[in-house]
């Protein structure tokens, strides 16, 4: 297939339906807005479900019940809907159903700005929400790999029975970038989700009930389902990491950076390197799990690691975490929809080496 | 080659749209492309602008922070936008609403009259098509053909017939600054 030019949001709407996602619910609100634009064009073109919900609230106890029923279903939000949407997030990860949440960063806190920010790294990577979880977090640093991550989201959602976050800011939703778009368009069924039977799809006796449920009056049979969602964690942390080593080998300094940020820091590195200086990147694809492991291993050769984020200092702490003290971990970060820029980038490569 | 160019003007005056087509043509001829739109609470008469980088090597930042190629369709974004050009660069700006001299001497500087000739062509609106045609004919980026291409595929069928005059338009452009 010939390639498109999309819009980041476009491009993750379009991916979602060719991943057989057949139930959007959202509410506007900038910098994602196309995402649900492009869902209302396009789900009654195909048999699908697009319903502007009254509230974020409502949006993502919609996704509750769709997921429930068995459905491929997403929203979609930015900063400040994301954050109205944590009760039922915290919800699905309890009840462990598979659903995909694109999170379009925005500056923050509060109503903040409408321009690109990393400020809700620590909202997606700890869960967000009350109680003990996690959700597997993806983000993405070029519209094609948004195009991919949105697949990965919904089989990842579907293989562990949980909420899966994809992760960008208001750069990645709202460039156009070339396109391969997967095939199998306009299928009318799921085409490659998997079979659920815990899914609640009407009793009718052959089978246990499929009951939906994050309600355990009994502590420790609630301790027992914690046990057994900590397990599960422990097996996504295990087996899910993924992110890419750029010059690694003989770098002297190593940046970690993700998403857009990511691109801002390989055009520094590609200058720094043009001048002699030896630096790579650790690029995180999931930011939960984090690749702790090749950091950690990076840090036995290289000499210090800078962490470049649109944001305050967030991932720092986990680059921090694993590194565990053998070498520095510097910060360079902006804030409130302000983007570091590649000479700044550099200034920060330069002082760390 | 990566060239960076930024594209500002009025909301209106089609310089999203100019960015896009440059893009489609770049990717006709598998050039890696990157598109990033100034977005916020825009409005017709507004002000808006457009990054395209254009590269034959994976594209890093998305961001036109230091243009190599500033295309500035009104006074306001010559204003905000001059002092940025990468020493060395070129700027292109449509003198038919720009009243004011660029004030750089470091930088190429070529004044395209876009409105002046689109109105002579017969149709005002193609002066974004007037300003494509003469950075593209500086530029070199991509040829002419992928650039009809590209509007041919954004125009779609519904509005075919305006392909001719917006030919005419790239063509009338490429001649101004021959």
């Amino acid at each position: 297939m010939a390639k498109l030019l999309m819009k980041g949001n476009e491009a993750i709407a379009e991916s979602a339906i060719r991943s057989g996602c057949r139930f959007f619910f959202g509410y506007p609100i900038t910098p994602q807005n196309q995402i649900p634009e492009y869902m209302s064009k396009r789900m009654p073109q195909i048999g699908g479900t697009f319903l502007q919900a009254e509230s974020e609230v409502s949006a993502i106890n919609m996704v509750y019940g769709a997921s429930g029923s068995g459905a491929r279903v997403m929203t979609s939000s930015s900063g400040p809907g994301i954050s109205l949407k944590q009760e039922g997030i915290s919800y699905l990860a309890g009840a462990q159903l598979p659903c995909v949440i694109v999170n379009i960063m925005r500056g923050g806190p509060g109503l903040g700005s409408i321009q690109p920010s990393q400020g809700d790294y620590f909202q997606s990577t700890r869960g967000g929400g009350h109680g003990d979880y996690r959700v597997p977090v993806l983000a993405p640093s070029s519209v094609s790999e948004a195009v991919s991550l949105t697949q990965r989201a919904f089989d990842l959602a579907d293989q562990y029975r949980t909420p899966v976050i994809l992760l960008g800011d208001g750069m990645i939703g709202q460039m156009m970038e070339p396109v391969d778009l997967p095939d199998q368009p306009d299928q009318p069924a799921a085409p490659s989700a998997p079979s659920k039977p815990w899914a609640a799809t009407g009793w009718d006796g052959s089978r246990p009930r499929s009951i939906i449920n994050s309600l355990y009056i009994d502590p420790s049979a609630l301790e027992r389902h914690n046990t057994m969602l900590q397990d599960k964690f422990a097996e996504i942390a295990k087996n899910e990491v993924a992110y890419s080593s750029e010059h690694t080998d003989d770098a002297d300094l190593i940046i970690i950076a993700y998403g857009t940020v990511a691109r801002i820091a390989r055009s520094a590195i590609r200058a720094a390197r043009a001048s002699g200086i030896k630096v790579g990147m650790i690029r995180p694809i999931t930011l939960w799990p984090f690749p702790s492991e090749p950091i950690a291993r990076a840090a036995r050769t290289a000499k210090a690691f800078l962490t470049v984020e649109m944001s305050a200092g967030q991932m720092v702490d986990d680059a921090r975490l694993a590194v565990g003290g053998l070498k520095p971990v510097y910060f360079y970060g902006r804030t409130g929809g302000m983007v570091p820029a590649v000479r700044d980038v550099l200034a920060r490569i330069k002082e760390a080496v | 080659m990566e060239k960076r160019v930024l594209i500002a003007g009025f909301g209106g005056q089609g310089v999203l749209l100019m960015g896009q087509l440059l893009s489609k043509a770049g990717m006709r001829e598998n050039l890696e492309v990157c598109w990033m739109p100034s977005y916020g609470p825009e409005m017709r008469g507004g002000e808006a602008n457009c990054g395209v980088v254009i590269a034959d090597e994976p594209i890093g930042s998305p961001l036109v922070t230091e243009p190599d190629v500033a295309i500035l369709m009104n006074r306001p974004s010559l204003d905000k936008f001059e002092p940025i050009i990468a020493p060395g660069g070129t700027l292109l700006y449509n003198s038919s609403l720009i009243d004011a001299e660029p004030a750089r001497t470091d930088i190429m500087v070529y004044d395209v009259p876009c409105n002046d000739i689109a109105v002579k062509l017969g149709n005002a609106r193609v002066a974004n098509m007037v300003m494509l045609g003469a950075f593209n004919a500086l530029a070199g980026l991509v040829s002419m053909e992928s650039l009809l291409d590209a509007l041919r595929e954004t125009l779609g069928k519904g509005k075919e017939r305006l392909i001719p005059i917006n030919q005419q338009a790239l063509a009338a452009g490429a001649e101004s600054v021959a």
